[in-house]
Formats: C-alpha cells, structure tokens, sequence
C-alpha cells in the first residue's frame, strides 16, 4: 500500500511544512538542531509515533489495501477462500443500471450544492455589514450543522410527511394540491437534496463569514470614500478576497455530492429511487453479502473522490494566506 | 435614498425568512413532543401544545427509547474518544513538528494521504479488520475507529506546534529537561487552543455519529444517543410526539453548548474545516 501512496507524498508535504510561520524562526539557527539529533536519538520519534501509526496502518491503509484486493474477487464476507475473478466487479459496476443510475442521483445532490453555496455567500455577505441581530441571525444560521443526523432526518420526515408541517403551511397560502414529498420518486430527491442543504448551508456560511471578515477593514473604509456601494464592495473587495475558499468549497461539494449517504439512508431508506451510491455500496456489502462487487463500487468512489481533490489541488493551490 | 430603503427591507426580509426555514421545522417537532397523542391526531402541526408542561412523552422517550442507556454509552465513547485523540495527536505532531528523523516525508504523507480516503465506504473492509480484532460489537469498536481515523487532530496540532517557538525547547533541554518532559511540562500545556478546538471538533462528531455506531454496535444495550433515536422508527412507528420528544432530547445538549461555547465552536468548525 504504502509504495502506491508515496510518490504523492512529496508533492504534498513542502506546503504543509511551510504552512506555519514556526519554521522560519527556526531556520536562523541551525546549528542546535544538529545537537538535537544527537541526544535525541533515531529511536525517539518512533516512540511517539508508533501507536499513531499503528491505528493509521489498521484503519487506513490495511481496509484500503484489502478493499482493493476484494474488488478483484468474488467474496461474500464469510467464505474463507476468495475467489480471484479479475475485472468483473468493475465490469458489473459499470455495465449494470442498478449501479450506475445512483450517479444519476448525486446530480441532485451537486445541483443543491449550488443553492447551498449561493446561499451561503449571500447571507454571509449580507452579515458582514452592519445588522441588527447579527450575532442571533448568524446562530441561527448556522445551528443546523451542528445537529444530529438522525434527529434531522427526523425533523424532516415529521416536516414532510403528507398533511404534515409543509403541507399545513402550504395551506395557509391556498395551496392544497401537494405532491408525496418523499413517497413520489419524482420530488423525493428533490426535497432530500433540499434538507441537505438546511444542514450544511450553515458550515459554507461560516466559512464565507470569516474569510470576508478576514479583509482588512480599511479597504471598505477607503472604497466607501470613494463612493462606493454595497454591490461595488462585494464585487471589487469582497469576492477576490474570498475566491480560493469559495473553490474549495466548490470542489469539496463534488465530492460531497458523491458521498452522500446519512440522510437518505436514515430518511427513506434508499427507497423511491433515493438510493445514492454509498447507501448502494454499504448495502451491497452487508444486505446483499457482496464484499466484493461493494468493494469495487468503493474503490470507484475513492478513485474518483482522490482525482477531484488531486484537480482542486491543481486548480487552487493553496495560498500560505490562513483565511480562519 | 429610496432604494437604500428597499435593500434593507430586502436584506432584513431575507433574513427573517432564512431564520424561518431554519427554526420551523425544528419548532414543529417542539410543538408535536408535548401534545398528548389525542391533541396530536386532531390539531394542524402548526398548533402550539395546550401545556406546555406535558413531558410524558419525554419520560416515554427516556424510558422505552433508552435514551438514559444512549447518553451513557455516548458519554463513555466521547471521553475515551477524544482524550486518547488528544494524546495520540499531540503525540504524533510533536513527532512530526519537533524531531528530525528518516521518513518523516513519508510518514506525513501517510497522514495527509489518509484525510482524503472517505470514511463510509472504506467501511466496507473496516469490517473485516474490526472483526478479526474482535472488537464488534462492543464500545470499543466505536472507539477505535473513532481513535484510528481521526487525522484532522494531527494536523491541527501540527499546525499549532509550529507557532510555539523552538527555542523554548531549547532552553528547557539545557536546563536538563527530557524530551518527554519537554512534551509534557511544555509543549503540552501550550497547546491549549488547539485541544480545545480538537475537543470541540471531535465532541460533535461523535456525539452526531450514526454509521459507526449502527453498523459495529447492534446489541441494543449498546446504543449510543444516534443509535437509540434511530430505533424510534420502529416501534413508535407514527407515534410523532414521542419521536419528536426523542428527537428534542438529543437536539437540545447541542443547543444548550451552542449557547454556551458560541465563540469555541465556531473558531473550531472553521479550523477543521479548512485544514
């Protein structure tokens, strides 16, 4: 495992050693850091390292190593010989609609991830202007992302359950003819999509919130001076200062789209063609006993989750800016 | 002037309405949790209760729910959980930031690498190697998994370490100080922001985790807090008002420390988040 992983390892490392302004203040004086060594021995950090380590190898790299191996045979979880049958997991996962319809499902996810950041954006924008409440609407806002899944799945299958909380406000407005929010294959995506972004909405928001508050305050002094409106000052100061962390956040929502899985699971089920691929994976897996074909499902996902990150690295390199 | 008017009426209107959809539905299940089951089948979900000093669902929800048996089992989680992060992390990091060793490139590399690998479909092999552990099926499943994939701490510490400045190493090994001791009596207490921030981070996703628990922990007398709500499903089926009293006893501990810890949580959230 460790030999696939490390010729990545030293792309990886300069930032993240780089990222403190620690180093520097060591660099001036290298010379008792060759004393350290000394004392400290080779065996030293090793001691320190090792139950790290192990948990990592046994919880990492060894599940990753044998997920990769199950995919290449036809397990079921408690044979005891593995069946070596080369591609065809791979071949069934992309060839069979059953498995690959669920990417069709994740576009709903992406699609809300759009509403989620515009959303975000916007409220975080219009609170880092002077506002009454700010501090109460900032709560509010972002209060559900802390919650627990399960109780929001709750929540919501109270909120959308026919002549429930949504029906009953539509009412108020006149409006009676409702369809089956989650019984209807047709919306169901639609209204889980829309309960994934009252979850997280709040955590982009957050984000946005603090990386515009992190602009230094006298740029909108100064633009104010000169004239400048509110649309001005989101456009000129507020929307270069936060790019990069609006690009992350964009591509962790491709990734995230891919991922999902404790809301429907908990909600419906992966009934009324809800299933996503990673209600799909984990029941292939320990309903239908296919270690192997779930592990090849897995492996698709893992693959395809590393070559987004791998293009967000590409795209939006990171700044040695902190924007927390 | 007029249209300065306008965009705040927009602005404040906009608001409100996003406080709106951001509270009703939590409000609704409120309301449901202390009506009696008659009050529940005959009035709209938009109905406030007619007592609101009816806790017989609550005391259903605790009781039947085993809800008292969750926080338990939580709490026991939580605390070995994220002690043994904070010292495994802070481990690790003084490891990684403080010593100069042969395939430290590596070995953080290994770390980064992992942070990428999402949890739930790895869970897949998980399985297996938590099987042949012969964890399943017991509290320390949960907590190892919890203890083993948790690298984000790692990071964090890391991060922070590099801003405590070596020379305080330094003075204290002349002053006769092991590297343990230096860890200990140093490094350590210093790094207080960064545990409380790894504190706050892990507390809530261990108090909200579902997958691990679910699928490592069926016995029922192993339920945490997301476990023993997600049995409401069954046998309380369209019992709303004490699902709903269940779904407000876990909600309202996040609520109460949301109050409290309003300025922890959100500096915590954003560290993790963006690391």
């Amino acid at each position: 495992m460790t030999s696939t992983t490390s010729p990545s390892s030293p792309a990886d490392t300069p930032d993240a050693n780089g990222a403190g302004d620690g180093s520097a203040a060591a660099s001036p004086r290298p010379a008792p850091r060759r004393t350290w060594r000394k004392r400290g021995g080779w065996v030293q950090p090793w001691l320190y390292l090792a139950l790290p380590l192990l948990l990592l190898i046994t919880f990492t790299y060894v599940p990753v190593g044998n997920m990769i191996w199950y995919s290449f045979t036809s397990w079921d979880g408690l044979d005891p010989v593995k069946e070596f049958i080369g591609l065809d997991n791979y071949i069934k996962a992309f060839t069979d609609p059953r498995y690959w319809q669920v990417f069709a499902v994740s576009l709903y996810y992406f699609a809300a991830s759009f509403v989620q950041l515009a959303l975000a954006l916007y409220f975080a924008t219009v609170l880092s202007f002077r506002t009454r409440f700010r501090n109460f609407f900032k709560g509010v806002l972002f209060f559900p992302y802390l919650l627990n899944g399960v109780a929001i799945g709750f929540v919501f299958l109270y909120l959308f359950q026919p002549g429930g909380t949504l029906d009953s406000l539509l009412g108020v407005f006149g409006v009676s003819e409702t369809p089956f929010w989650l019984g209807d294959p047709d919306v169901a995506n639609i209204s889980l999509a829309a309960t994934s972004i009252w979850r997280y909405m709040g955590l982009n928001f957050v984000l946005f919130l603090g990386a515009i508050q992190s602009i230094p305050h006298e740029l909108y002094e100064a633009a104010e001076l000169d004239g400048a409106n509110s649309w001005q000052q989101f456009r000129y100061i507020i929307a270069p200062g936060i790019k990069r962390i609006i690009g992350l956040s964009f591509i962790l929502a491709i990734a995230g789209s891919l991922s999902v899985f404790e809301i429907p699971y908990i909600m419906t089920g992966g009934a009324n063609g809800t299933s996503t691929f990673v209600i799909q994976t984990v029941q292939t897996a320990f309903v239908f006993r296919g270690i192997g074909l779930a592990s090849a499902l897995a492996v698709i996902l893992l693959v395809i989750v590393l070559l987004t990150t791998w293009l967000q690295r590409r795209i939006v390199p990171d700044e040695k800016v902190s924007l927390s | 002037m007029i249209t300065r008017v306008l965009v705040t009426t927009g602005k404040y209107l906009s608001l409100v309405a996003a406080a709106g959809v951001a509270l009703i539905p939590l409000v609704v299940v409120l309301f449901a949790s202390f009506k009696t089951s008659e009050e529940y089948a005959t009035t709209s979900p938009l109905t406030p209760p007619m007592n609101w000093f009816n806790f017989t669902n609550f005391v259903t929800a605790f009781e039947s729910g085993k809800m008292l048996l969750g926080f338990a089992n939580t709490t026991f989680i939580l605390l070995i959980s994220v002690t043994g992060t904070v010292l495994i992390g802070t481990m690790a990091a003084y490891a990684l930031d403080r010593f100069d060793f042969r395939f430290k490139k590596l070995v953080f590399g290994a770390f980064l690498i992992a942070t990428l690998v999402p949890g739930v479909t790895t869970q897949v092999a998980t399985f297996q190697v938590v099987n042949e552990l012969g964890l399943f099926n017991s509290h320390w499943a949960a907590i190892a998994l919890f203890l083993g994939t948790d690298i984000i701490s790692i990071y964090i510490f890391v991060q922070f370490m590099q801003s405590i400045p070596k020379s305080l190493d330094e003075a204290a090994m002349l002053d006769g100080a092991s590297r343990f001791g230096i860890y200990w009596r140093i490094i350590l207490p210093l790094l207080k922001p960064a545990i409380a921030t790894v504190v706050i981070i892990r507390g809530i996703a261990i108090y909200n985790e579902f997958y691990i628990p679910f699928l490592y922990m069926p016995s029922a007398q192993l339920g945490v807090i997301s476990t023993s709500l997600f049995r409401f499903k069954g046998p309380f089926g369209s019992q709303w008002e004490i699902i709903g009293a269940g779904a407000m006893i876990v909600i309202i501990p996040t609520l109460i420390l949301f109050i409290i810890l309003q300025r922890y949580i959100y500096n915590g959230v954003t560290a993790g988040a963006t690391k």
